[in-house]
């Protein structure tokens, strides 16, 4: 211990002594875990905030989808979820905690209030979507199972649409303009922020019978089914039951769905491995610049030792042993890439943050601990390792031939 | 009692085809206490003499008796043991680690025999005081005159209590002032008890001492007392 701490004084001295040179030195190191810790934050930061958005969306949600395959495209045959399909779950599902279904608009979803138009996702639904979503009214009241009854032309908004709009801070009451149809606002949604980058406040919900008396009269209509279940444990059975129910109405045998369910936690998890890999395939990018960090620091070590020849010398002389000499110089060379390592977590950290703030719409960088662990565990061990030789060099030098050496 | 039994040294090179000798069979008894002089031409075998004294270089044949511990059976880590306990290095060209200070280079030796940091400042500055540069004791190297210098140095080797001092030509890079009080400082050494070997080509130097020992050709010529 005591020969530990004299060694890092000894080392701290030499490295004072060279202040630019060291910096130069550890250049290599402090880029390559600037640009590890950088990258990685971004990366995290936006699966962490992915993941904080699935957290809203609760875990317990289900979305059933149509799906054509490309093949199917190619041959005109399009699946569609219709709403048989929705009355054939709701009645023959158990434990579905409320299920609504969600009709797109066909026509562009331009909204209009006065002189002022914007696009909306324009959705038509049910009174039970508020709860599948967890949407919440922050004025007025949500669509109710009358309104839907009796076609009324009413909608909720998101606060995007009542901003774009320039509709009053208070919109309830006023009419805005839906493929050349008036509608009156009946409720302004909570904001919800983003999800994934898309903005979750430019919605326009309809009564589902509203919206499809807007589309038109059309006989093929393709919805998508958001349902909870009421326990999650029961999450893979009614997964299950919906799964058998649908391929029975579509006459599917050969297990070519045209449809998907797919839970919160799916879309969370494959999400999550895309952001995995993403950080894998940069951090092994970039720990090529510690490897080339590391070298810099060898030959500038080795150069260092020659250069000190002298000194050793004079050490040895003295009465320094081989082990304090090794000691000596890896501790230099340890120090050396910490410190350019906790130079570039600092330096990546700024970076992170700063390019983070720097586009819009992006979500804060997040550092995790591990890749601090790892990025300093790295350039310690690229310290050691590239101090190794350096260090034995230096160690075994002859006290009298160093001592001649000029 | 003997401090330095060296019986039938001798030390080889092999230069290529030849082999050198640079020491032939030296045997030579040093007390404790004396003031001696290795005097010689250049070639002569004295700095062979000196690094093998010095235990930095272990002779090729024959035996070296430090306090009654034989020097030329020891591995690389029992002799720098021995140059941190018994020997007091003093060069010609001072040799003092150039980015510590004074009160640094003298502190260096203890820290190889684990003396903790307040003990080290304590002892290496009392030794400062005792050659004269208790105002010094903060500047670097290069901020000090060559007499400093060597004073520095001399304290590097008193640091440790060793049991011989041995300087190389310790005069040899100094005006003739300075080597005056030099040579005033290691006769008071040597009156303190310390045992003192030089190595000089300078005969004044040389007078200094209390016992000369002259060499040729890797051999004892003469061996006298002044």
């Amino acid at each position: 211990m005591f020969t530990f701490i004299e060694c890092l004084r000894s080392a701290l001295i030499s490295i004072r002594a060279h202040g630019f040179r060291s910096i130069l030195t550890t250049l290599g190191i402090i880029i390559g875990v600037a640009s590890v810790i950088a990258t990685v934050s971004i990366v995290q930061g936006l699966s962490y905030s992915i993941g904080q958005q699935f957290e809203g969306l609760g875990a317990n949600s289900l979305s059933v989808y149509s799906y054509t395959s490309f093949e199917d495209q190619m041959k005109g045959r399009f699946g569609r979820i219709t709403a048989d399909d929705l009355q054939l779950i709701t009645d023959r599902t158990e434990g579905i905690e409320s299920i609504t279904p969600m009709l797109a608009s066909r026509f562009t979803s331009v909204v209009r209030f006065g002189a002022k138009s914007t696009t909306g996702r324009v959705i038509g639904t049910t009174n039970s979507y508020q709860q599948v979503n967890q949407l919440f009214i922050q004025k007025g009241r949500f669509l109710s199972e009358s309104d839907n009854q009796t076609r009324r032309r009413v909608c909720v908004i998101g606060t995007q649409v009542r901003d774009n709009l320039l509709l009053p801070e208070n919109p309830i009451g006023e009419f805005i303009e839906i493929n050349s149809e008036w509608v009156k606002v009946i409720g302004l949604a909570e904001p919800k922020g983003e999800m994934l980058g898309f903005k979750q406040d430019d919605i326009v919900l309809l009564p589902y019978s509203t919206m499809q008396s807007l589309n038109g009269n059309q006989t093929q209509v393709d919805i998508q089914i958001q349902l909870t279940v009421k326990n999650l444990d029961e999450m893979e059975t009614v997964t299950e039951k919906i799964r058998k129910l649908l391929r029975q109405s579509h006459r599917i045998k050969n297990g070519n769905d045209d449809f998907k369910i797919q839970s919160s936690e799916q879309l969370k998890e494959s999400f999550s491995k895309i952001t995995a890999s993403v950080t894998l395939v940069m951090g092994g990018i970039v720990s090529i610049s510690l490897l080339v960090g590391g070298i810099g620091i060898m030959n500038i070590m080795l150069v260092s030792v020659t250069e000190r020849t002298r000194e050793i010398g004079i050490c040895k002389a003295i009465g320094a042993k081989r082990h304090f000499i090794l000691l000596q110089f890896l501790m230099e060379s340890l120090t050396l890439c910490l410190l350019g390592g906790l130079i570039g977590l600092l330096i990546g950290y700024a970076l992170g943050m700063g390019l983070a703030a720097m586009i819009p719409n992006f979500p804060p960088a997040h550092v995790p601990w591990w890749a601090i662990a790892i990025s300093v565990g790295f350039s310690a061990l690229i310290g050691i390792v590239f101090g190794i030789v350096p260090a034995a060099k230096a160690a075994n030098l002859d006290p009298i031939e160093s001592l001649r050496y000029e | 009692m003997s401090l330095i039994v060296l019986n039938d040294i001798a030390k080889h090179y092999v230069m290529g085809q030849e082999t050198v000798r640079a020491l032939d069979g030296i045997s030579l008894t040093i007390s404790a206490n004396e003031y001696v002089a290795f005097t010689g031409s250049s070639g002569s075998g004295k700095s062979t003499m000196m690094n093998i004294l010095g235990a930095l270089d272990k002779p090729s044949s024959g035996s070296y008796l430090l306090n009654n511990r034989d020097i030329s059976l020891m591995n690389q880590d029992e002799l720098a043991d021995i140059r941190n306990h018994e020997v007091g290095f003093i060069f010609q060209s001072f040799n003092l680690l150039p980015r510590l200070s004074a009160l640094g280079n003298v502190m260096q030796p203890l820290i190889y025999r684990g003396m903790p940091l307040k003990a080290r400042e304590q002892a290496a500055s009392a030794v400062l005081k005792r050659v004269g540069l208790a105002d010094r004791m903060h500047h670097l190297p290069n901020q000090l005159s060559g007499g400093q210098r060597q004073r520095v140095a001399i304290a590097r080797a008193l640091v440790t209590n060793p049991s011989i001092l041995l300087a190389d030509e310790p005069t040899g890079n100094l005006d003739s002032t300075t080597t005056t009080d030099i040579m005033k400082l290691f006769d008071e050494l040597h009156s303190e008890g310390n045992t003192i070997v030089m190595v000089t080509h300078e005969p004044e130097i040389a007078r200094h001492c209390h016992r000369v020992v002259r060499m040729q050709d890797g051999k004892l010529a003469e061996d006298y007392f002044n």
